[in-house]
């Protein structure tokens, strides 16, 4: 019999047993979290000792720049010249203002910190699960803010027209990006729901919607709806800029939207579908009363990204030659009161700890949705 | 008789009343008047848009139509893979543009694809201080807008960089300034055919040993030192092959010549900070499908591994990897599309690819927005609508067969 084993159990079977491992040691204290974190094993030892030795050579001289060879104060290039300065702060001090609104005329920039102010005051309540009136703070955000918004900005009732021409900076930025969230959201769930019609007609001109506006860059888009809209519409009708930049975004992150929101559609089983038809439901109570609430609950980290693309890819709209945050910072290397080697790195600095805060903001906020959603589900 | 005349009217009309009122809460009847109202209010738009399109092009004296494409373009570009003169048509132009962005994203892709799969297991190693230096990586890179990066790496980083003759000189004859990247360029003498030959026939010969290694595992249980004798016969044969034929193939290393270099092949800045921008942000995305797909193979796979003594890297590489692809593929197929559709940022920096020539240098010339807008975005449109029949088959094909 012994003979009959196959080839197969002599690379296999071992035929002793394994010798007895030691009890385990102590395990406490900081030496051994280092030995069990850093220094487990020798690759995993000379893996800390190189990152130990990239973190030498980066993070210091970034200090260096970003702090101590600083220029914090100054009123022209004179204060940012020299052989051994580092990060000019000054320049961002000294066009602050421009980088928050652009070009808005000083007297009226009470009308945008209100804005700002408004924003906070809807979204705040709204981000915080245990605050109450949800219905209603939605309402605010969706509806009367945008109005506000809009009259304070763009001025009329009293108040000093200020043309989008002078609009710049985070301004430009956030309107970009909560037009285009404020309108995608309803949108693209109308298009998931279309995409899932049983209507051929409304499945087809969903489908084609989706992925003509996913299939093609930002970019395109933009310039189409600079340089092609203009040609589609009858005499005499014209569009602002930003306007054309904001339908663009708009039917952009909506095709977008509504890929994330038919996930969230496909996840419910066809029992709810069903049990509702059997209540008496029609096609839009049965959506909104029971398929949507659950589908968009599943489908929050999505959006939340969805959101979060969009909020970057606002800083496209540069390039059709709108001043966004990205675009007024670009647009101020070109002053020569202070053209200094530094200033390119460090107005790019300021901008993406700006976009930083904000994306990083709501990834964190998307995970702390996720987990409060949790339902223990997990291998 | 006028009583049951009426009467009789009353009901005819009433049913008719009630014939109407059932047509109107038929859902067939309803769902189809919907869908053809729905259509004839969209071929009007279009018709409406394709009229004031006509008219607004005329009023403008605007051409329309592709006969453009074969007109000459009087432009030069600076990055030209195939044969291009400021004679060459427009059509030769879109040509040039469309293989400029084949080309980045192509690199992109490749390096995107090696930084994100690294990043993406660092971020899981055990070593605590490697797993915090690949998330603080993941976390900047994906949330600063790619444009800035872009912007970043060419006008704070390359732009600054010294002149040739001060520039940075790197290892293995690569020189780096703000003319841009300089590297030793092969040149193909007589014999050069034999070496590629060598290489094909070292990579076939490789390729079936571990065929039949594998074979062999699975029948016998005896394992082959397939990585040593693989490098040996990859390396060993154009080896052999290189020096039998006396160096086939030399490079022309670059040389500062007054003040710029000579020889060797020069990336321009443009190029560098798209492929270092691309490369490096979606690399962040990819680093993110990598760990999700690594965690999405449940804990048991590895214990069970563990358990029949399979080490580390083998666990890694032959059970947690195949069933993690299944997980990856579909998203990291979108992130490729991502990074093709993102090459289109190259218009803000000044790499010639097909945004920036086309729908940049040729539609101010021309004036054409409608046919230069619509041809830039059927390419884009075409290459993805491929990518996605693509993922539809590789899902399809490795879909979990559940019984």
């Amino acid at each position: 019999m012994a003979e009959q084993h196959s080839e197969v159990d002599r690379f296999f079977v071992r035929e002793q047993m394994v010798e007895a491992m030691p009890p385990p040691g102590v395990r406490r204290g900081a030496g051994d979290w280092f030995r069990r974190n850093l220094f487990s094993s020798v690759p995993n030892g000379i893996m800390t000792i190189l990152a130990l030795l990239f973190l030498a050579w980066s993070i210091p001289p970034l200090i260096q720049w970003a702090f101590i060879d600083a220029v914090w104060e100054g009123t022209n290039r004179e204060a940012c010249l020299g052989p051994d300065v580092g990060a000019c702060w000054a320049f961002v001090k000294a066009k602050f203002g421009q980088f928050i609104y652009g070009r808005y005329p000083i007297g009226e920039r009470w009308r945008v910190d209100l804005v700002f102010l408004l924003l906070a005051a809807g979204l705040v309540p709204m981000a915080i699960p245990s605050a109450p009136y949800k219905a209603l703070n939605a309402l605010f955000l969706l509806v009367i803010f945008p109005v506000a918004a809009f009259i304070l900005l763009t001025g009329g009732f009293g108040l000093r027209v200020v043309p989008t021409e002078f609009w710049g900076g985070l301004l430009v930025t956030l309107v970009v990006a909560i037009t285009g969230i404020v309108v995608s959201f309803p949108l693209g769930i109308l298009l998931a729901l279309g995409r899932r019609s049983k209507m051929p007609a409304v499945r087809l001109l969903s489908i084609a919607f989706i992925e003509l506006w996913r299939g093609v860059p930002l970019i395109t888009v933009l310039f189409m709806s600079s340089v092609m809209l203009p040609f589609f519409l009858p005499d005499g009708v014209s569009f602002d800029k930003l306007l054309r930049a904001l339908i663009g975004v708009a039917f952009f992150s909506s095709a977008y939207m509504a890929e994330v929101v038919r996930g969230g559609l496909q996840a419910i089983p066809k029992g709810q579908y069903e049990a509702a038809a059997a209540m008496g439901l029609g096609y839009w109570p049965m959506m909104y009363l029971i398929i949507l609430p659950q589908a968009l609950k599943l489908v929050i980290p999505g959006i939340v990204n969805t959101f979060i693309g969009l909020f970057k890819d606002t800083s496209l709209v540069l390039i059709i030659g709108l001043f966004d945050l990205l675009g007024i910072v670009q647009f101020n290397f070109t002053d020569s009161n202070w053209a200094t080697p530094q200033t390119a790195a460090t107005g790019f600095a300021f901008a993406a700890l700006v976009f930083w805060i904000f994306c990083f903001g709501m990834s964190r906020y998307s995970m702390f949705i996720e987990r409060r959603l949790e339902t223990g589900h997990k291998h | 008789m006028s009583v049951e005349g009426a009467a009789g009217r009353a009901a005819a009309a009433g049913g008719g009343g009630v014939a109407k009122a059932r047509l109107l809460y038929d859902p067939r009847f309803r769902s189809w008047a919907f869908q053809i109202a729905l259509v004839v209010a969209v071929v009007l738009f279009f018709f409406w848009i394709a009229g004031n399109a006509a008219r607004n092009l005329q009023q403008a004296n605007i051409a329309s139509g592709f006969g453009f494409l074969d007109v000459r373009a009087g432009f030069v570009i600076a990055e030209t893979p195939i044969h291009y003169t400021d004679n060459s048509t427009y059509g030769r132009a879109f040509l040039v543009g469309l293989l400029n962005t084949i080309i980045v994203a192509f690199l992109g892709i490749v390096f995107a694809t090696v930084l994100g799969f690294v990043i993406g297991i660092a971020r899981l190693s055990k070593n605590w201080l490697v797993a915090r230096l690949a998330t603080a990586y993941v976390e900047v890179m994906r949330n600063i807008p790619l444009l800035l990066q872009l912007l970043f790496w060419y006008k704070a980083v390359l732009a600054v960089l010294p002149s040739p003759r001060q520039g940075l000189e790197l290892p293995l004859g690569v020189f780096l300034n703000n003319r841009g990247l300089f590297i030793p360029r092969p040149v193909m003498e007589t014999g050069g055919g034999m070496l590629l030959g060598a290489i094909g026939i070292a990579a076939l010969a490789t390729y079936l040993l571990a065929r039949w290694a594998k074979a062999r595992r699975m029948r016998t249980g005896h394992s082959f030192p397939m990585l040593r004798v693989g490098l040996a016969i990859m390396l060993g044969l154009p080896f052999v092959v290189y020096v039998l034929a006396g160096a086939p193939i030399t490079f022309d290393v670059p040389e500062l010549q007054g003040f710029n270099f000579t020889g060797g092949k020069q990336v321009s800045p443009e190029f560098t900070a798209l492929l270092l921008g691309l490369s490096i942000y979606t690399s962040a995305f990819i680093a993110e499908i990598v760990r999700a797909g690594i965690l999405s193979v449940s804990r048991g796979q590895w214990e069970a591994a563990g358990a029949l003594g399979v080490r580390y890297g083998r666990i890694l590489r032959l059970i947690i990897i195949p069933q993690a692809m299944r997980v990856i593929i579909p998203p990291l197929t979108s992130q490729y599309l991502n990074l093709t559709k993102n090459s289109s940022l190259a218009v803000a920096i000044g790499y010639p690819d097909l945004v920036a020539v086309f729908a940049g240098t040729v539609l101010n010339q021309t004036g054409q927005a409608v046919e230069v807008i619509l041809m830039t975005m059927a390419v884009y449109l075409t290459l993805s609508l491929l990518t996605s029949a693509f993922m539809n088959w590789f899902n399809a094909r490795y879909a979990l067969v559940e019984r």
